[in-house]
């Protein structure tokens, strides 16, 4: 197994995580995933990537530094980002019941892993 | 131009180096005509630099327009140069409270009352802070309106605690800054130059959020090496910017955030 793959399968495996995938956000499209039945790597990776481009640039102009971790809460869950390099994103979707603090530490663990 | 603007400006113009600007400035700030105000009492303070009266009417000018680090550094300086001044304690203290510091609030509105015991609206205000965990609605009318609050780290003393106040930053969908302000690395004011890059983010957001069946967005937390950022929508079209430094807890961040949503949603009328 690949590294992503492994990384992917760790961050997949905390309780409420729906899936999880590596994307290249200057291109957006993924590169590896691990998703439940009925989720759209190709929509996450679009969506995701364009706005932590967005996020990345609104950090720069605060006069910080990339960021490390991106956290969009909805409603009824939240997508999680973890930039690895600068055009590949770590992505994870997660439902509202899930170990965010959990979910974080993986991504956070796995980038170290990848980059 | 009514009259006792009229005359205090002929006072003025007559007499250029009386201290007529510190009546005619606050006469033009009551009326609201904020940018007259700040020409008279910049001059003012030009004429005067170690005039802790006209360094105080500098920074209600500055709460008005909403420019609450510049107001905090005009107070600051009011205080130097003039310890007993209580105007500028309170106008302190109710910053440092807008920004969640009740403790340094407190601090300030108990000095100011030890010089000043027979000003009922410092027991007042104190007594406020111990029942109420939010900001008051009607705030000290010297200090102004809007909802932010954006204490400079260089000048503040909460630069020294562990949650440093980068700032907050209200913008609308245009990327326009509707309100705050956002203390950079030089501490300069960065605030123009974000609320460009956040123009349309709202809407990103959401579609982001709706597309991924994830509801309504709620909030975005940006972490990074040097500090951390985090978004909330006080309403459709604007986004609320709050700036910390990354000893401050995420989840703390985001209670702080919410706060001045709700602030923000008040000020912009949006709150029934």
């Amino acid at each position: 197994m690949s590294a992503a793959n492994t990384a992917l399968e760790r961050v997949t495996q905390v309780p409420g995580v729906r899936g999880s995938l590596l994307i290249s956000v200057t291109d957006g499209l993924v590169v590896a995933e691990r998703l439940m039945d009925g989720i759209d790597g190709r929509a996450i990776a679009a969506l995701a990537g364009s706005l932590v481009q967005r996020l990345g640039r609104a950090a720069a102009g605060a006069g910080l530094k990339i960021p490390t971790f991106v956290h969009l809460r909805g409603n009824t869950g939240s997508v999680l980002a973890a930039p690895v390099s600068q055009d590949m994103v770590l992505v994870a979707l997660a439902g509202l019941d899930a170990n965010l603090g959990l979910a974080r530490l993986e991504m956070l663990d796995a980038v170290g892993h990848l980059s | 131009m009514s009259d006792d603007i009229r005359t205090l400006t002929s006072r003025l113009a007559e007499e250029p180096a009386s201290l007529a600007f510190l009546e005619l400035g606050e006469a033009l700030r009551r009326r609201g005509q904020l940018d007259s105000a700040y020409k008279v009492a910049r001059g003012g303070v030009g004429r005067y630099p170690n005039l802790a009266e006209a360094h105080d009417l500098m920074a209600r000018i500055f709460g008005d327009q909403g420019d609450l680090a510049s107001a905090f550094d005009a107070w600051v300086e009011a205080l130097r140069l003039d310890p007993m001044r209580t105007s500028a304690l309170k106008g302190i203290a109710f910053l440092y409270y807008r920004a969640g510091n009740v403790t340094e609030a407190r601090g300030h509105l108990q000095r100011a009352l030890e010089i000043d015991p027979d000003d009922p609206s410092i027991p007042q205000a104190l007594a406020r802070m111990q029942t109420s965990p939010r900001v008051p609605e009607s705030a000290p009318p010297h200090v102004g309106s809007q909802p932010l609050t954006a204490v400079p780290s260089q000048s503040s003393p909460a630069a020294s605690g562990s949650s440093e106040d980068r700032g907050q930053l209200l913008v609308d969908g245009n990327g326009l800054r509707l309100s705050g302000s956002l203390v950079g690395p030089n501490n300069g004011d960065v605030g123009d130059r974000v609320a460009a890059e956040l123009a349309g983010v709202s809407r990103e957001a959401a579609r982001t959020a709706k597309l991924l069946g994830l509801g309504a967005w709620q909030a975005i937390a940006v972490e990074s090496p040097d500090g951390n950022l985090y978004l909330v929508p006080p309403t459709e079209n604007t986004v609320l910017l709050t700036m910390r430094d990354t000893s401050l807890p995420m989840a703390r961040l985001g209670l702080i955030a919410e706060r001045g949503a709700r602030e923000a949603r008040a000020w912009l009328g949006g709150e029934a």
